[in-house]
């Protein structure tokens, strides 16, 4: 059904400017007020702005059309208030309640200045009724989508932040994963470890999962393709950090581990990776460590065996 | 028809692709790599693919089969200077080339081969 009455509810909005933006300012305040965020000036400023638009797209023509290019400054407005408000912390019903607070003083108006004609009464209902869900739906996508862009980010951050690979020692690289192992980190876990392989020449990589909270099947072969990766590139790779409970969830899931090194801890991986390159720990003196940390830069306090 | 040179030095036979690999180069290479093993009765082979940075499916398992033959004529066979990109991408085709020793360079896979005993 056609939408109509587009002039009659722009003169609507002339004729009671003043009482709708009262009963609507009544509930806005409400909630506004209580999230402390939005000032009575502004929050007027607003609706100002919002019936002003709203007039100027009802006026252009008959027809009331929420999609069509005469309302793009109404959607270009609603736009930045709900994105504001997403930023701000409001919820998404009360960000779809600044459009919809105005829907319920809008229809007494109605009714007052139509109170006999029932036929056109309805007609402007309807219209007033599906334009309003229009714009409150649109608020309500906005929204959702300000918050989307939001995660992502964060998500993307999260990314960078959270894949270090640390050289140890000469030829041996740690890899302490923190978080769950999806394929997106898995990804730029493998990049960056394969890259710092290449600059460091680094024979034995030892990936750490301290940190890493459950261990499944996805999460198991993703370790197992980091390690297949490496091991292509002639670096031997040791899986340390094992708790007892991941030991046992490992098991019962029936991940197979075997063709891996496995440790309970990076200390004793480190041993591991020690002797494999050929280098071992000693322990000295205290005064030996001394003279050893004055004059090299602490390398050469490993004796090749 | 473009071929890779295989180089001998001693026991070890050292082939290196510096060019784009296709297929029937790929079959080649196998061809000429088995034949010069058993001529020179190489006890080791070091493939450096350094210079490789694109394969797909065939290739990676014309790798792992040339290292599966030559270990059949009893010479060890190291896989080294795998690009990054190319570990990610046979990982992800599912090509983990688990009886093919790698290594880092020319140098490591000699290493390799020495520590070892082969050559």
């Amino acid at each position: 059904m056609e939408m109509v009455g587009g002039m009659r509810l722009a003169q609507l909005f002339t004729n009671n400017q003043e009482q709708l933006l009262a009963e609507w300012f009544a509930q806005q305040h409400a909630i506004a007020s209580r999230r402390g965020l939005v000032g009575e000036a502004e929050l007027r400023n607003q609706f100002a702005q919002f019936v002003s638009l709203l007039m100027a797209a009802l006026g252009s023509s008959e027809r009331v059309d929420f999609k069509s290019p005469a309302w793009q400054d109404v959607r270009a407005f609603l736009a930045e208030m709900s994105t504001q408000r997403a930023r701000q912390g409001f919820t998404p019903v009360e960000t779809a309640m600044f459009v919809f607070s105005l829907k319920q003083p809008l229809f007494m108006r109605l009714r007052e200045a139509l109170g006999n004609d029932a036929a056109t009464l309805a007609d402007l209902t309807l219209t007033v009724s599906t334009l309003f869900d229009d714009l409150g739906l649109f608020t309500t996508e906005v929204f959702q989508t300000s918050r989307e862009q939001v995660i992502v980010r964060q998500q993307q951050e999260l990314l960078e932040l959270s894949t270090p690979v640390v050289q140890l020692w000469d030829g041996i690289l740690a890899l302490p994963l923190i978080g769950t192992l999806d394929s997106a980190r898995t990804q730029v876990v493998m990049e960056n470890l394969l890259q710092k392989i290449v600059e460091t020449g680094a024979a034995i990589a030892i990936i750490d999962i301290t940190g890493v909270p459950t261990v499944d099947t996805l999460v198991a072969q993703h370790l197992l393709k980091t390690v297949a990766a490496a091991r292509l590139m002639g670096a031997d790779c040791i899986i340390s950090g094992i708790r007892p409970q991941i030991a046992q969830t490992i098991v019962h899931l029936g991940v197979n581990l075997s063709n891996v090194t496995t440790k309970a801890t990076l200390a004793a991986a480190f041993v591991i990776a020690l002797q494999r390159t050929g280098k071992s720990v000693t322990a000295g003196s205290a005064q030996d460590a001394l003279r050893a940390g004055r004059s090299s830069d602490g390398f050469d306090s490993l004796q090749p065996e | 028809m473009e071929r890779i040179p295989i180089l001998r030095m001693g026991k070890l036979l050292l082939v290196t692709i510096q060019v784009d690999m296709h297929d029937r180069l790929a079959l080649a290479l196998q061809d000429d790599l088995t034949s010069r093993i058993v001529k020179d009765g190489a006890r080791g082979v070091l493939i450096d693919i350094s210079s490789l940075d694109v394969v797909d499916s065939f290739i990676g398992r014309m790798i792992g089969n040339t290292a599966a033959m030559a270990r059949v004529l009893d010479a060890e066979t190291v896989v080294v200077g795998m690009q990054p990109s190319v570990a990610i991408t046979l990982v992800e085709l599912g090509l983990t080339l688990s009886g093919v020793r790698t290594a880092l360079n020319v140098e490591k896979g000699m290493a390799l081969l020495a520590t070892n005993g082969t050559v």
